[in-house]
């Protein structure tokens, strides 16, 4: 049974574990020993956890020894995007004003994840601050697709969806502020989900859009993105915004029959720009959908060329105050060498903490809040915003969901778009508008273009995940696409 | 309301964000920022006549919880993160200027 395990979804890893077949420390220790192999290839982790995975391994195999208190995650192998705080771990934001910063907390998720018994192999490499989509903005390293080591992974959760799709953890977290877990996870090959916002705790997440951010786990199918939510969700009394309502025993009903649901293709996805190879794969995945006994229909986003800048503009804005916080006082790298004044201190250790795409953003933000512009970009934006999620609203008021791609081209190559910031936010068209409006996105594998794979994305209502879940599971019932594994 | 963004509007705001630049970096923003804000603009478009603005896009209203004090960091557990401090307190240069 050693070598191949380190390939399988959660749900048959945990029955190998109950069964006594492996132990977490067999899982661990060969997980890891991949690590160290594959890892310098792709760079998908910043941080390997080894002590701590090895101790949690422990501690799981005496947990499932005992026969009490075991989870589905229970000795599970996962690693968790860098920006989700650990407690005595490195916690950088992939950026260098947060380099040697070590959290005294740890994140609700983290909790939850531990208190379940999985165990942290370590944290994972994105673009600064969740700031890019292609995980080219870290400050430390550019991590590579595991399908083609010439191209990115996509971002900002790059280094998740890589560690993933190389099998180099059994799943992960991202965390998606306007595609960072779904756009990644189309360009590798992975499932991933963005909550309704509210749904998971952002209680020790980096901020970096408070209005917009979703901790979302990072799988090898749909069963286990339902087995993770279930596990990170639900309410936290130190985030107001989490909902009280309870958490749904999504894994439960996901062989649930699609039959006569009825599926609405936003006509404004698909328009222009969008790759050959992209657009017959989601062609493929409709008829897939239409032979499981669902309705299709298309149904219009009108708003939807108004979501990229309404997205950008309201993550400058909030961006520009919640980075106020790395001033170079309290914590994280401080540059004060011939400082005057406390002034000094801010001016020189932000500019040289930060990467230029996060300058450009928390400048551009402090400029649409100016006063003369307020009006003009912030309040307009927010306005904008009322419509995104009303197109949403009055759309899945006709549909059960919504079935778009998750980029308009597969993953490009590194390099190609690094010298136009505006080209780059232009391959995160599909996947912004879901989080101004807050309703909850599926990402997952349907086909490949030139070698390279192609996501799709179903859209649901606000806290519906469990109707995303059943329909993502029975498609991947009869494809094998999040089956595929990369040459690595 | 097309405008350029000039050199001198970047380094106010860089200021505003307490941002170090030097002229060079301010000419290198100040071309991109004005392709962005040129793309920014098309949100005039929209029509928001009697539109509010978003302000929550949850249900929650009024999240209360009980005031109750607890024990949370310590004082030397918090100031190991710290660049600076001096009996107990984090340190910084002069804020209010020379005397």
């Amino acid at each position: 049974m050693t070598g191949q395990f380190h390939t399988l979804p959660i749900h048959q890893i945990h029955q190998l574990l109950i069964d006594k077949k492996i132990s977490s420390m067999e899982l661990t220790q060969a997980m890891l020993r991949r690590a160290y192999e594959i890892d310098p290839k792709i760079s998908s982790y910043v941080t390997i956890t080894d002590d701590l995975a090895l101790e949690q391994a422990r501690q799981a195999d005496d947990r499932i020894a005992s026969g009490e208190n075991i989870t589905p995650l229970t000795g599970i192998p996962f690693a968790l995007k860098d920006c989700i705080s650990t407690r005595g771990v490195r916690t950088t934001c992939s950026s260098k004003i947060l380099a040697e910063y070590v959290p005294q907390y740890s994140a609700t998720v983290v909790n939850k994840l531990a208190d379940a018994g999985a165990v942290l192999m370590g944290k994972t490499n994105m673009d600064e601050f969740g700031m890019g989509s292609s995980c080219e903005n870290s400050a430390f390293v550019d991590t590579r697709n595991p399908w083609d080591l010439e191209r990115v992974p996509g971002g900002s959760s790059g280094g998740s969806a890589a560690a993933v799709s190389a099998s180099l953890c059994s799943f992960s977290l991202g965390e998606d502020t306007g595609g960072s877990v779904r756009m990644p996870a189309g360009f590798c090959n992975v499932t991933g989900i963005k909550p309704t916002y509210g749904r998971v705790s952002r209680y020790g997440l980096i901020s970096l859009v408070s209005s917009f951010d979703c901790i979302g786990p990072m799988t090898r199918d749909v069963q286990d993105c339902a087995i993770v939510l279930e596990a990170i969700a639900g309410k936290d009394e130190r985030d107001s915004t989490t909902f009280n309502s309870p958490v749904p025993q999504y894994h439960q009903d996901l062989n649930k029959s699609v039959k006569g649901m009825t599926i609405g293709i936003p006509k404004e996805y698909f328009v222009s720009g969008m790759e050959a190879g992209v657009e017959s794969s989601i062609q493929e995945a409709i008829r897939t959908y239409e032979a499981l006994g669902m309705k299709v229909r298309e149904v219009s986003l009108p708003n939807t060329r108004y979501a990229l800048p309404v997205y950008y503009l309201l993550l400058m804005a909030e961006a520009s105050s919640n980075l106020a916080r790395f001033d170079g006082t309290r914590f994280g790298l401080s540059v004060s060498e011939n400082a005057r004044d406390v002034i000094d201190i801010y001016l020189q250790t932000r500019r040289e903490g930060f990467g230029d795409e996060v300058k450009r953003r928390i400048m551009l933000g402090a400029y649409a809040l100016s006063s003369g512009y307020y009006d003009a970009y912030y309040l307009k934006a927010q306005k904008v915003r009322t419509l995104l999620r009303r197109d949403f609203e009055t759309a899945l008021a006709s549909v059960d969901i919504l079935l778009a791609p998750t980029s308009p081209t597969t993953a490009f190559k590194l390099g190609e778009k690094t010298n136009d910031p505006l080209e780059m936010y232009l391959s995160d068209i599909y996947v912004v508008a879901t989080n101004p409006a807050g309703v909850p996105a599926l990402a997952l594998p349907c086909g490949f273009s030139k070698g390279m794979p192609v996501g799709m994305q179903l859209i649901g209502r606000h806290l519906d995940e469990q109707t995303l879940f059943q329909v993502g599971h029975a498609y991947q019932q009869v494809t094998d696409w999040h089956e595929q594994l990369p040459p690595i | 309301m097309t405008q350029t963004i000039d050199t001198k509007t970047v380094k106010n705001v860089a200021h505003l964000v307490r941002l170090g630049i030097s002229e060079e970096e301010a000419q290198k923003f100040s071309g991109q920022f004005s392709t962005i804000i040129d793309y920014f603009d098309m949100l005039n478009e929209a029509d928001t006549e009697n539109v509010p603005p978003a302000s929550d896009i949850t249900t929650n209203t009024n999240v209360l919880r009980e005031d109750v004090a607890k024990v949370s960091m310590s004082r030397e557990e918090f100031l190991k993160n710290a660049p600076r401090s001096e009996r107990g307190y984090l340190k910084v240069p002069t804020v209010l200027g020379d005397e």
